[in-house]
């Protein structure tokens, strides 16, 4: 058996080399704990909780609890019972006597169009009812939607606590009310297009990008210092410049009386009348896109080019390779690093982009980050808006998983 | 870039179209900010180029627009720029002194879980701006600090985080352990070591992170929309260009835009000097 070493102070080696590692260990994680909890506190639980509303229908699931579990006997194969129609009058009229039954026919109304009316109708008739008579026949009487058995069932399935149907929307289907999942009618399908919208301009602006930027970062890496620092300023200005400044550079370039076409008109390559639509359109978005993230592809694709060494490049010519053999069998494999990285940033960055393709795209050029916007702050389905948001969210973080497992996050280089 | 002599014809070709197609790139890059500049000083209503500016006529050029951005009362200018200043400041102290403090404990050997906490503390930068606005409104409307002076400087605080964290992490990863040992060898405490050895070495990187910040706070959009809730008085520069483009593109706005444009070129000059600083006293020859 090895002698014990120990310490001057007489304690195992071993035991106080561990103490003092604990120790270490503590005060790196006291030293980040501050903004990590800020971060988990301020931010990450809020979205968890934001994200909870497109699942949660609890309030409605409170308003209407009696009628809801009432409903529960009901099998939806004929109209409600007496037992189902007495409670939602009873508590509807609890509802309107607290100025709640609003909520409720929004709500209700995105089950199945024509609530918000019919509630409404309702609300103002329910003083005529007759306590003591057939309820269902005097709920016909006031608005005759409600012999409509369909509504009736969207107030059974509205007043789940729970529901996953916005989830359904997101991707232009629908439930209908006996179970079955179908597509939305053609007409009213938007969301898949803009998905796929969403991922057909992150791609190309990300392939854009690439291609644009690989031959400035090669310029850029070769030259001489003094050379490159002064091009790099082309990379850096617009890096730095405000968003809006850039996009709204692009307006000015790209409307119909803007600053593109007048020259094309002037050098007469364009008729007055036959002005390019280069603004309002997928166009204008992918062209403002790329040139405002193309300093995220140059700034990593620069810092790998700068430590390939150029005597390799020399080494497979001298050995026979033509340059452009050379350049795919050594030069650009080794550039598979910083093409990752800016791949994968210009992607996550452009999927959710929100400002340009609202200011440069109009209709047609707008990405989901867009519609989602405008669930929040105009149509004001917030459910729905979540759902959507939840669905870009999951997508981003695995991109995000993937820039993390490939590149390392401890390798993200900013300027 | 000079080829050599017996460079043959085609090599040659693709040479100089290489050149060509990377100046195009520059241009690309660069040349949309210098079209707003001179559209600034139009002196008519439009923004396009008149025949009297292409003909360089001094009277086709004006500082009227300016002159709007300054003493007009339909857009609060000066407002946005005071609101801009105030969130930038407050917010960059806060994500800066918060950023760094985490930067130290991260880039410690003994950091327990950091793949994880790293990617926690990055995620504002990466999730959708739209999402993270949503999220802190929601949030921020809870505590009741929806549309008020501190909700926007937390919800800036929040994004321009990562980004200190980012610069200072990296600094610090070229950092050299032996400097500090050397302190401490020779009976300096560690409060002292850190004050008087690490900081003045990282402080490159700290002030690169604030700048940053600041800028992220400075330039920020999406999430103000959802914080600010349309009160005049907390607008800010971003806030009121939005507004002002999604009406119709003013000749006051390229003002405001040439303004801003002049600030990220300051920016710009700060943080080269600031890198070739760092690289000096790092040892590495910035020749």
């Amino acid at each position: 058996m090895s002698a014990e070493i120990r310490t001057s102070d007489g304690e195992l080696l071993s035991v106080k080399l561990r103490k003092v590692e604990r120790r270490r260990r503590t005060t790196a994680f006291l030293l980040a704990a501050p903004l990590l909890f800020f971060i988990v506190f301020a931010y990450v639980i809020p979205i968890f909780q934001m994200l909870g509303r497109s699942v949660d229908n609890v309030q409605m699931n409170e308003f209407l609890g009696n009628t809801h579990n009432v409903m529960q006997e009901w099998d939806g194969t004929e109209m409600p019972g007496e037992d189902v129609t007495s409670t939602f009058f009873y508590e509807l009229k609890g509802l309107v006597a607290e100025k709640n039954h609003g909520k409720i026919a929004t709500r209700l109304n995105y089950e199945k169009g024509g609530f918000t009316s019919l509630i409404k109708k309702t609300a103002r008739k329910l003083n005529d009812f007759d306590e003591n008579g057939n309820f269902l026949d005097q709920f016909i009487d006031t608005h005759k939607k409600w012999g409509d058995i369909e509504y009736w069932l969207a107030l059974k399935r509205g007043t789940d606590a729970y529901h996953f149907r916005k989830y359904l929307t997101t991707f232009d289907y629908e439930q209908k009310f006996d179970g079955s999942i179908e597509r939305i009618p053609e007409k009213k399908r938007i969301n898949v297009t803009l998905w796929l919208r969403t991922i057909f301009v992150a791609a190309g602006v990300t392939f854009c990008c690439f291609l644009l930027a690989y031959p400035i970062s090669h310029l850029l890496s070769v030259l001489p210092t003094r050379y490159s620092n002064l091009l790099m300023i082309c990379v850096l200005l617009p890096f730095w410049t405000s968003l809006l400044v850039r996009t709204s550079s692009w307006m000015v370039l790209l409307q119909k009386q803007g600053v593109l076409n007048d020259t094309l008109v002037s050098l007469g390559i364009v008729a007055d009348e036959g002005r390019l639509e280069l603004m309002y359109n997928m166009t204008g978005t992918f062209i403002a896109m790329t040139q405002i993230l193309l300093p995220f592809m140059v700034l990593p694709l620069y810092s790998v080019m700068k430590t390939i060494p150029p005597s390799l490049m020399r080494a497979a010519t001298s050995m026979g390779a033509t340059p452009f053999l050379a350049f795919r069998k050594i030069y650009f494999p080794l550039t598979y690093a910083g093409i990752s990285a800016g791949s994968i940033l210009v992607f996550v960055l452009s999927i959710g982009y929100y400002i340009t393709p609202a200011l440069v795209g109009g209709a047609k050029g707008t990405l989901i980050s867009n519609r989602i916007a405008y669930h929040m702050q105009q149509s004001l389905d917030w459910s729905l808006a979540t759902a959507m948001a939840a669905v870009l969210l999951v997508a981003v973080l695995i991109v995000y998983w993937l820039y993390n497992k490939i590149v390392g996050i401890d390798n993200m280089r900013l300027g | 870039m000079a080829l050599p002599k017996y460079t043959e014809t085609r090599y040659r070709v693709w040479h100089y179209s290489y050149i060509i197609i990377c100046t195009a790139v520059f241009f690309f890059l660069i040349a949309p900010l210098f079209v707003i500049i001179p559209l600034s000083f139009n002196a008519e209503q439009y923004i396009h180029f008149s025949d009297g500016m292409l003909a360089l006529q001094p009277e086709a050029f004006s500082l009227r627009w300016y002159e709007d951005m300054v003493y007009g009362t339909k857009n609060p200018w000066g407002i946005a720029a005071r609101n801009s200043i105030y969130y930038a400041f407050f917010a960059t102290i806060g994500a800066t002194v918060l950023g760094t403090v985490a930067a130290l404990g991260l880039s410690s050997r003994y950091m327990p879980y950091k793949q994880l906490i790293m990617s926690v503390l990055i995620s504002p930068m990466i999730i959708p701006l739209i999402i993270s606005g949503s999220a802190i409104f929601f949030s921020l409307a809870k505590l009741g600090l929806a549309a008020t002076f501190p909700g926007i400087v937390i919800a800036h605080i929040i994004l321009g985080t990562p980004f200190v964290v980012i610069t200072v992490t990296a600094t610090l990863s070229g950092f050299d352990d032996s400097i500090t040992r050397a302190a401490s060898s020779l009976g300096s405490t560690p409060t002292n070591t850190f004050f008087k050895i690490t900081l003045p070495l990282i402080t490159p990187g700290i002030i690169s992170g604030a700048l940053f910040a600041f800028v992220t706070s400075f330039d920020e959009i999406v999430v103000i929309l959802f914080v600010a809730g349309g009160d005049r008085n907390l607008t800010t520069i971003p806030l009121q260009m939005w507004t002002g483009l999604r009406e119709q593109l003013s000749p006051t706005i390229m003002a405001v835009a040439t303004c801003l444009i002049v600030l990220s070129t300051l920016i710009l000059i700060v943080t080269e000097l600031l890198r070739r600083r760092s690289e000096r006293i790092r040892g590495i020859s910035a020749q």
